[in-house]
Parts: C-alpha cells; structure tokens; sequence
C-alpha cells in the first residue's frame, strides 16, 4: 500500500502494477458477477426461452403486424387509460411480446407495469412466472435488492475502476505483447500471471471496448452536467432524447376521444421500409385520445448501431408524420458504441464470438483476484495463519468466483422446482440466487480455503451437469426431444449447461493438483522470496 | 502520539491522492463534459460528444494522479488542466445567461 509514499520516488511501472493491483482488488469482486452475468445475458432471449418451457419452441417469427394489434388489443383492455404502451415484437431469438405501460398517476419505480405476452393469442402467456434470462441481464448493471439508481451508481463506479485497471495493466506491461506468448504451465503463481496476462491481452480491445461502452450506455445518468447546462427547457431536454431514444414521450392530450387507427397498416408500412422482421417496438401514446401518437421502431438487424430509427404516425389517423432515420455524428458514435456493448447486431457466430471473449474477460477478473492470494501466500511469515486482510481476500474470492456459478445454477434448479402456483414466484426465483449465494459465503468462511475452492467447483460442477437431467423429469422438453425437433435453444442450453460443467470440472481438477504440488515446497522453504520482480507484478 | 503522527504522515498523502482520483477525476470529467459545449457544433452534439468523452478523462486522471511523484503534484495537475477546461466552460455558462 505504498503508492503514497512521499520519500521514495518509484518507476511508473510500479506505481501503475500499484494502481492496476488495487483498482483491480477493490471492485473485483462486483466486477466479476458483473461480467460473468453479463457474458451469459448475451443468450439471455435464449436463456428466458429455456426458462418458460411451457411455451412452444417457435419456428417461424411470427409476422409483427399481426402481433403488434393482437397485443395492442389485450392493453386496450387491461390497461385502458394508461397514457403509453411499448410493445416489443418477438424476433427469431425471441418467442414472446413484451410490453410495458405507465401506470396512470403513479411514480418513480411504480410508474411503469410490464407484461410477457404469448403472440400468437395476444394474452399474457401462460407459463410460469419467472424474470427469466432478464434478471442476470438487469442484475449486471444494477445488481438487486437496492433502488435501481443505487445500483446503477455502483457498476458505474466499479466499471471506472475496471478502465483504471485496464489503462494501468497496459502501462504496467510494456512488454505485453511478448508476454502473450509466454505460458508456464503447472508453475504455480507463474502460471497465474501468464494465464492473466494471456486471457487480458487476447482480449484486450474487447475488454477496453466492453468497459468503456457499458459506461456510455448509462453517461446520462454518470455525466448529466453538459446537458443540464445546454438545455434548460424540457422542450430543449427532448431534442436531446429524442438522438437518443426511440422511445417516444407522451406529450399532452387533447382530451377528446378517438379511436386508434388499426396499428397493423402501420407496422406494414416500417416493414416495408426496414425489412419483414427487422421491426423493434410499437410505442404508443394517448392511445384513444385525438392526440395519439404511434412509433414504430426499426430492429437490430443490418446495422451496428442502437441510434434511434423510427416512423411516427398520427394515432387516430394513421398517417405518417414523420421518418427519423439518422442522428447527429456525435449521437450515431454513442449509437454505434452502445450497440457494441450489446452485440444485438450480429448473427449467432458473432454472438458465440462475444460470449467467448466476454468469458475471457470473465476469468482474466477471477485469475487476477486469485493471483492476489497466490502471491501473498508465499509471502506470509506463517502460512497456517494468515493475517485477517489475506483471509477475507481468500474467501470472498471464493464465494464470489465458485459461489457464483452455483448460484447462478441454483436459480436455474429453482426455475424448474419450485411449484407454477407459488406466490411471486419469479421473486422467489431471484431469492434462491441470492440465498445459495449467501450459504456459499457461509461455506467459504467455515470451511479451510483449499477445501472451500474444491467443494464448490465440484458443487458447481454437480449442480450444472444435473440440470439438463432436472429438465427431462420436469418438462415435456428432454433433450433427445429438442434435438429431434430440431429445437435448438433448448438443446443449446442444455448443451451449455454441460459445457460449463466440464469446464468447472477442469477448474477443480487443476485446483486440486495446484495444492498438491505447492504445499510441500512452500513447506520446505517457508520464507521464500518470491521471483517476482517489479515488471511482473500485474 | 508521534506513532500516530507518523501514521498520519504516511497515510495522508494516500488518502489526499485516492480523493485526487475519485473526486478531482469525476470534476474534471464532468467540467470537460461541460467545456465540449464550446465546441463550435450543434449544441446537442456537444453535448453527446463531452459525455463521451469524459470517461476517457476520467481515467486519465487517475492514472496521471498516481503517476506522478507526490500527492501535491497529483492535484497541481489537476488543477491546471482544470483552467482552460474551467474557462471552456466558463464562456458556455455566461453566454447562456446572456442568451
């Protein structure tokens, strides 16, 4: 802790292994859930499909004309008076409707409902309640059980220590590229530097390009002082939203009544420009009064950029008003940065692409924080009793590296096991996460560390190997079925599923040779110097 | 008590330069994103362009922080690339009274 040490002036390579060493351990853990969650949201669609079993593997995208008035219809009647409706149309990785709705005088959090509904029928779909994929999405960039605002404040602050830590990790190795080729296998802290390294400069510009465009995605809410100073009227504000968002605001009604125009005609009329399947949302405001306002928003397909593109009608006449089909070079930037966060715009390789590379990220997080502990271990004057910062670095890297993943799967187990009937259940769904992620802290403080680590990988291991077979007892969806079918979400997931297994198979395997093989040597040699010199500490 | 002291000196500076980074960093951050409206584009361009851009001097100031020798420096540096931003800004402030 010695990067304030007036009296000694050091290198800036040391200060910037400090640095990255700090940023890095201060926020590691939250960064890690965060990028662990976030690489799985990358099949989220899929995951939330794999969730609803209920629902029919869907084979053709159900044309959004159709979809869209069906779902309009049901709103007309469960949420009359609601001054906006969005509707998002399902596509090919998607086989529900989404939609949500301002609840007429209510606030804040309250001031929205949202709904899944089955496109074909235009009700509310009739499978078990569950946040589906959708949770692990939200919970990367805003974690849970605190106000959303909270939430987002701290994956901005840690997503900052995370540049930090990449900025200085590239200063810290000036011999980075070089470095990549250099891999000592079953070295111990050796080989847990160079599996760093490799895994971060593999991904370096992935990784960089991933931390700073999560943090333009939410910059309205980190960086509001350039448009509180430019616009100080809501007027000027909406010239703003409106590069921004295609997510038109209610303005004023008229207070005289008019029905809507029928919305299919002008879902045809987007798809005749964008494309058959390549339409987003429907967002409707005022719907029944002479004042409404319907935009239809174009999909992600065929570009790379999330930049607002959408044609607005006049509700109760259907006649377009307007085609807003580009923005400003600044906001086409923010678009195109934001779109590459989400990595929607691509097809299922680029997608597998993003996965791989975002697990890459995920592990130079978890390799780094446990390197923290290897390095320090052979340090330690007395390595039966290691001072209490080395302990709590130690089992918190546990809990949060193998407890996540059980977690993870014990939301899974809780998706397919707890009854269709319960209560708010897709909360209990989200409780269970956060309950065996709790008993897995438990674990990792009572149980010895090495013992802690294997327990768990294997529990992680057991835990997703098992769930494709929780799925052929509890389902009508057994993977010899989705393979005959040609259902390939179902058998993807429960394919991954294994994979992942394997892989946490792996992890314990090697886990338990690592301390086979360290601990006679560092007995034998308590008090080792370790070889790291200044260049190496990552 | 000179234990203490001691501490004292030896832990200020880090602290002075961890508050250099978190909230110096963010100020310069948010005065650049403010200061991009002098930019001579569509006012709702710039400010698109500022907050872009601030994260990349935030971190940069970071970095700068702990770079430097002393926790003195650390903030001088701040503090002087504050002024021509802090003037930047200053003409968008004042020509938005008087507009």
């Amino acid at each position: 802790m010695s990067i304030g040490a007036e009296p000694h002036p050091r290198g800036i390579r040391q200060t910037m292994s400090d640095l990255h060493i700090w940023a890095g351990l201060l926020t590691g853990w939250f960064l890690y859930a965060m990028f662990l969650t976030g690489t799985v949201s990358y099949f989220k669609d899929e995951l939330s499909q794999w969730m609803r079993p209920e629902l029919q593997h869907q084979a053709e995208v159900p044309d959004p004309a159709g979809v869209a008035r069906r779902i309009v219809d049901e709103l007309q009647v469960i949420a009359p008076g609601s001054t906006q409706w969005s509707v998002g149309v399902p596509d090919a990785r998607n086989n529900v409707a989404n939609a949500f709705w301002r609840v007429p005088g209510a606030e804040g959090r309250r001031a929205f409902q949202s709904a899944t509904f089955d496109p074909t029928t235009g009700h509310k779909v009739s499978s078990r309640e569950t946040a589906g994929g959708d949770f692990f999405y939200r919970f990367h960039f805003q974690f849970h059980y605190m106000p959303v605002l909270w939430g987002r404040w701290l994956a901005g602050f840690c997503a900052m220590f995370m540049l930090v830590a990449i900025v200085s990790g590239v200063i810290t190795h000036k011999k980075i590229f070089v470095d990549f080729f250099t891999f000592r296998w079953g070295k111990g802290q050796r080989s847990w530097l160079d599996a760093h390294n490799a895994l971060s400069v593999f991904g370096l510009p992935f990784h960089a390009m991933i931390t700073y465009t999560g943090l333009v995605t939410l910059m309205a809410l980190y960086m509001p002082w350039g448009s509180q100073t430019a616009f100080k009227t809501p007027a000027e504000r909406q010239q703003l939203i409106a590069e921004l968002s295609a997510f038109i605001q209610p303005g004023k009604p008229s207070g005289q009544k008019a029905a809507l125009a029928p919305v299919e005609d002008m879902v045809r009329q987007a798809q005749a420009r964008w494309g058959h399947d390549n339409i987003n949302r429907v967002t409707i405001t005022h719907g029944g009064d002479a004042a409404a306002r319907v935009s239809v928003s174009r999909g992600d397909q065929g570009r790379a950029s999330v930049s607002p593109q959408y044609m607005l009608f006049e509700g109760s006449t259907g006649q377009l008003l307007e085609t807003k089909d580009h923005v400003g070079p600044a906001a086409e930037t923010r678009g195109v940065m934001y779109a590459l966060h989400l990595g929607r715009f691509g097809d299922t390789v680029t997608r597998w692409l993003y996965f791989i590379v975002s697990l890459a990220g995920t592990a130079m997080v978890g390799t780094g924080l446990v390197m923290w502990t290897v390095k320090r271990r052979q340090k330690l004057p007395n390595p039966d009793k290691p001072y209490f910062g080395f302990r709590v670095v130690e089992r918190l890297n546990i809990a949060a590296i193998a407890g996540l993943s059980i977690a993870m799967a014990g939301m899974l187990w809780a998706n397919r096991l707890l009854p269709t009937d319960l209560p708010d259940r897709a909360a209990w769904e989200i409780h269970t996460f956060f309950i065996v992620w709790g008993l897995m802290c438990v674990h990792a403080v009572l149980r010895p560390a090495k013992r802690a680590w294997l327990e768990q990988l294997w529990l992680a291991t057991a835990a997703l190997a098992l769930l494709p077979l929780v799925n052929v007892f509890t389902t009508q969806r057994p993977l010899w079925r989705s393979l005959a079918e040609g259902d390939w979400v179902f058998a993807g997931v429960d394919g991954m599923l294994w994979a992942l297994a394997a892989l946490h198979a792996m992890l314990a395997i090697r886990t338990a040779r690592h301390s086979a093989k360290v601990r006679p040597a560092r007995r034998a040699t308590p008090l080792r110097p370790t070889p790291s010199s200044a260049g190496e500490r990552a | 008590m000179t234990a203490v002291l001691d501490r004292a000196r030896s832990v200020g500076p880090l602290l002075s330069r961890i508050a250099a980074a978190v909230f110096g960093g963010y100020g310069l951050a948010a005065l650049g994103s403010v200061a991009a409206l002098a930019l001579p584009m569509d006012k709702t361009q710039a400010v698109i362009t500022g907050a872009l851009a601030s994260f990349a001097i935030y971190a940069g100031a970071v970095v700068w922080v702990f770079a430097v020798r002393s926790a003195r420096r650390a903030w001088a540096g701040l503090l002087i690339a504050a002024v021509p931003l802090g003037l930047a800004a200053w003409s968008v402030w004042s020509g938005g009274a008087a507009a």
